[in-house]
């Protein structure tokens, strides 16, 4: 049984409301950092902890946090990011939903460390009954002294904000949610300036997970020296897995760094093996963003060791035979999955989702729909698999964000594990596949 | 002051200068092409990804290179940084890719458009465009609407560089017009078709590097190419009156503001001189204006300086575009 601190009061029935939580040891963290602790110190214990980014690309947040500018007399903000919308990802909703005011204590205790007088949380706005959870709690924790002036008696002040998006993607991405939260269309910005010099109202902000903020809180309770020894290597802690897809138990699991993946996969403790005991046939280890494995390549890295659930190991072997931990969307696709139809799906997410700024997302995300789609619907050539791979590489790396890498990476992942799946699509088409008709293609060419 | 090399030319330039800006000190060559950014628009740039170049060496004190190609109009120069804009192979296949997209959903309509002779994303096509298209799918479409009666919106030839949308904010008083949806379907537009009504909402048609924003007392009357441009001024209470106009004979038959050799407006001019002054008798003549020679509009037709290619016939052709690999 691996070690539990987000969930490990998951349990407990009534652990929503104020008087259970704050019973079973809830706002100790900030009661611990505001009387005994300076900012400093506490910025310090996230640091010994080697607390990476929980939203999906894995950046120390100790580091993070020390980069912030602090010029006098400008506000510094800490925003919240609770816009999940990773397909494949669903932890954030669970840990608000089920323990909301693990998110709030820790929010209090990262706002006490930044200096910052004002704190947003920036929630999807799929997720508005979460939002409504959030507000009761939030509201319970000013009833009872844990937010607004001289918090539980002492000399800091703080203020949180529930601010609810309109359903966009491209808003998880730290400086469209950052416009979103001003009331502006929510377009990235370009960078430089980071939001650690210019954020929030071209303050300096921080940007974090709902995980990473709810990390804080068993950080500066045990130690940053205490959590580093949780995982492995450079992936320390624990970290909250959305398992989904063709297993017998999806949900929500807070596995320890370093845990095989042929455990998570197969153990009972976890997902409990694949439905019907069929075969698995790929794996999505990240959220849909990232590249898919096949099986082979998913247990073992391609040196034949076995495949951890760690930032370093997922990463093994790069691109060419590796993935990513992501934000931890893991979706399992047995051997009855079709590859072709599955990219499709979440390339005509992308198309969808797309801000249309910058042109190689704006018009190649489309593109790559349109042709998977008529690959798909039995009118594909060799040349189109050639030509979707030679639209992926021009938007990777050329975009103004990393939704266009996003875009990229599964499509250029599943040609390279799958072709031989692609060329079966277009030598013997299964005449007209149960997708519907989506695109007219140009009948004259001119 | 801080030195940088751009394909292999040094220029020594003041702090904060992007690279872009660098290199078009530099001139010729090495200038990255740019349909996004515009030197006199602030925050303008870092959309359309043309002018995407390959820093080997970010600076003096931190040699590595940067791990992506980078938007040259949004990125700042350093000491000793080192960028490759021609001399890069990946770097020119990367940018004729991002033309490939912005032409993906571009009517490519150019012998009826009235920006085709003067228009961007054509000598952009030109340069580093392909021949053939190889999007088969239908392309998005709008209806035209007028905005104002002096503008014509043709937003299915529109690139979304944002350009308008930023002469609204910072050269008109009030903005009235922004950019509706996301994605590839996308569109500027007004507020449910609301008229613009400014006295200076005319540049945004200079500013326009497709011919999505029109002026409605020009459209269908010439190709740009028969009328000739003449530099002209008048004392104008609201701009500063310097204009160029296109004649043909002693008629006017538009008027737009001064261009540089980037294509970017020298000053920006009101309504009245735009739309208003049509006769010869309301202007100061200055003199022919200054066309490059290798334009279309001084050539009256297109050239090619070294015609390397076979003559294309009965191939998909965009209006004076280069044959690539034939």
């Amino acid at each position: 049984m691996g070690k539990k601190l987000l969930l490990k009061n998951d349990h407990i029935s009534g652990i929503q409301s104020y008087e259970v939580y704050r019973q079973n040891g809830g706002y100790a963290s900030v009661e611990k950092a505001l009387k005994t602790m300076t900012p400093e110190a506490v910025v310090e214990e996230v640091k010994k902890s080697g607390l990476r980014g929980r939203g999906g690309a894995g950046f120390p947040c100790g580091m993070k946090w020390s980069f912030l500018a602090k010029p006098e007399g400008v506000a510094r903000y800490l925003v919240c990011n609770a816009d999940e919308s990773e397909p494949g990802t669903f932890k954030d909703r669970y840990l608000m939903e089920r323990i909301p005011h693990l998110l709030i204590e820790g929010m209090i205790t990262a706002s006490y460390a930044l200096g910052c007088s004002n704190s947003y949380i920036y929630i999807r706005g799929e997720y508005f009954y979460v939002s409504r959870i959030l507000e009761n709690a939030i509201a319970e924790a000013y009833a009872n002294g844990w937010l607004g002036k001289n918090i539980q008696g002492t000399n800091y002040s703080l203020d949180l904000h529930v601010q609810v998006g309109a359903g966009a993607y491209i808003c998880g991405e730290e400086t469209a949610l950052l416009e979103s939260l001003e009331g502006k269309r929510g377009n990235p910005r370009i960078k430089p300036p980071f939001p650690a010099i210019a954020g929030l109202y071209g303050c300096p902000t921080v940007v974090n997970n709902v995980e990473t903020i709810a990390a804080v809180v068993p950080i500066v309770n045990e130690g940053g020296d205490e959590y580093a020894k949780i995982g492995i290597g450079k992936s320390t802690g624990t970290k909250l897995i959305s398992a989904s897809g063709h297993i017998n138990k999806p949900g929500v699991y807070e596995i320890e760094m370093g845990l095989p993946v042929e455990e998570f996969i197969y153990s009972e403790e976890y997902c409990g093996g694949i439905k019907g005991g069929r075969k698995l046939k790929a794996v999505v280890a990240g959220g849909s963003s990232v590249p898919i494995l096949p099986a082979n390549l998913i247990l073992k890295t391609a040196a034949g060791e076995p495949r951890l659930m760690s930032y370093e190991s997922l990463a093994d072997g790069g691109f060419a035979t590796g993935t990513m931990l992501g934000s931890g969307g893991f979706i399992v696709m047995d051997e009855s999955t079709s590859i072709v139809k599955n990219l499709w799906n979440f390339s005509r997410f992308y198309h969808h989702e797309s801000c249309g700024q910058c042109s190689p997302c704006r018009e190649g995300t489309g593109w790559m729909e349109k042709v998977l789609h008529k690959i798909l619907d039995g009118h594909g050539t060799i040349e189109d698999i050639d030509l979707l791979w030679d639209i992926q590489s021009k938007i990777e790396g050329k975009t103004i964000c990393p939704l266009g890498d996003a875009a990229a990476w599964p499509v250029a992942s599943a040609i390279r594990h799958f072709r031989s799946e692609f060329e079966e699509y277009v030598k013997q088409p299964k005449s007209i596949q149960d997708v519907k008709h989506y695109y007219r293609l140009q009948e004259a060419k001119f | 002051m801080p030195k940088v090399t751009i394909d292999g030319h040094t220029i020594e330039v003041p702090e904060g200068t992007t690279i872009l800006n660098a290199a078009r000190m530099i001139g010729g060559d090495v200038v990255p092409p740019a349909m996004c950014y515009y030197s006199k628009l602030k925050t303008s740039g870092g959309y359309c990804r043309t002018c995407l170049v390959k820093v080997t060496k970010g600076s003096e004190k931190d040699p590595r290179p940067m791990p992506k190609p980078v938007a040259s109009c949004r990125t700042t120069v350093m000491d000793g940084m080192e960028v490759q804009n021609k001399t890069a192979p990946d770097l020119v296949e990367a940018r004729r890719g991002v033309v490939e997209f912005l032409l993906c959903n571009h009517p490519l309509d150019c012998p009826i458009c009235d920006q085709a002779g003067e228009c961007s994303l054509q000598d952009l096509a030109y340069e580093h465009g392909l021949a053939k298209t190889r999007y088969e799918f239908s392309r998005r479409t709008f209806e035209q609407i007028d905005i104002g009666d002096k503008i014509k919106l043709h937003m299915t030839r529109c690139i979304l560089c944002y350009r308008c949308v930023k002469v609204a904010d910072q050269v008109t008083d009030k903005r009235v017009h922004g950019v509706m949806n996301r994605g590839d379907v996308g569109e500027i537009s007004t507020y449910i078709q609301n008229a613009i009504d400014n006295d200076f909402s005319g540049n945004m048609i200079d500013v326009c590097p497709v011919g999505a924003l029109t002026d409605r007392t020009f459209r269908f009357k010439s190709r740009v190419w028969y009328v000739n441009p003449v530099d002209a001024h008048r004392d104008c209470p609201k701009c500063s009156g310097k204009v160029t106009m296109w004649m043909k004979g002693n008629e006017i038959y538009r008027v737009t503001a001064r261009k540089d050799k980037y294509n970017e407006v020298i000053d920006w001019i009101c309504n009245d001189c735009r739309f208003e002054k049509k006769e010869v008798s309301d202007w100061k003549i200055d003199g022919p204006a200054k066309i490059d020679k290798t334009s279309v509009i001084s050539q009256n037709h297109y050239t090619v300086k070294a015609p390397s290619h076979k003559p294309m016939l009965n191939s998909v052709n965009m209006v004076g575009s280069k044959q690539i690999g034939e």
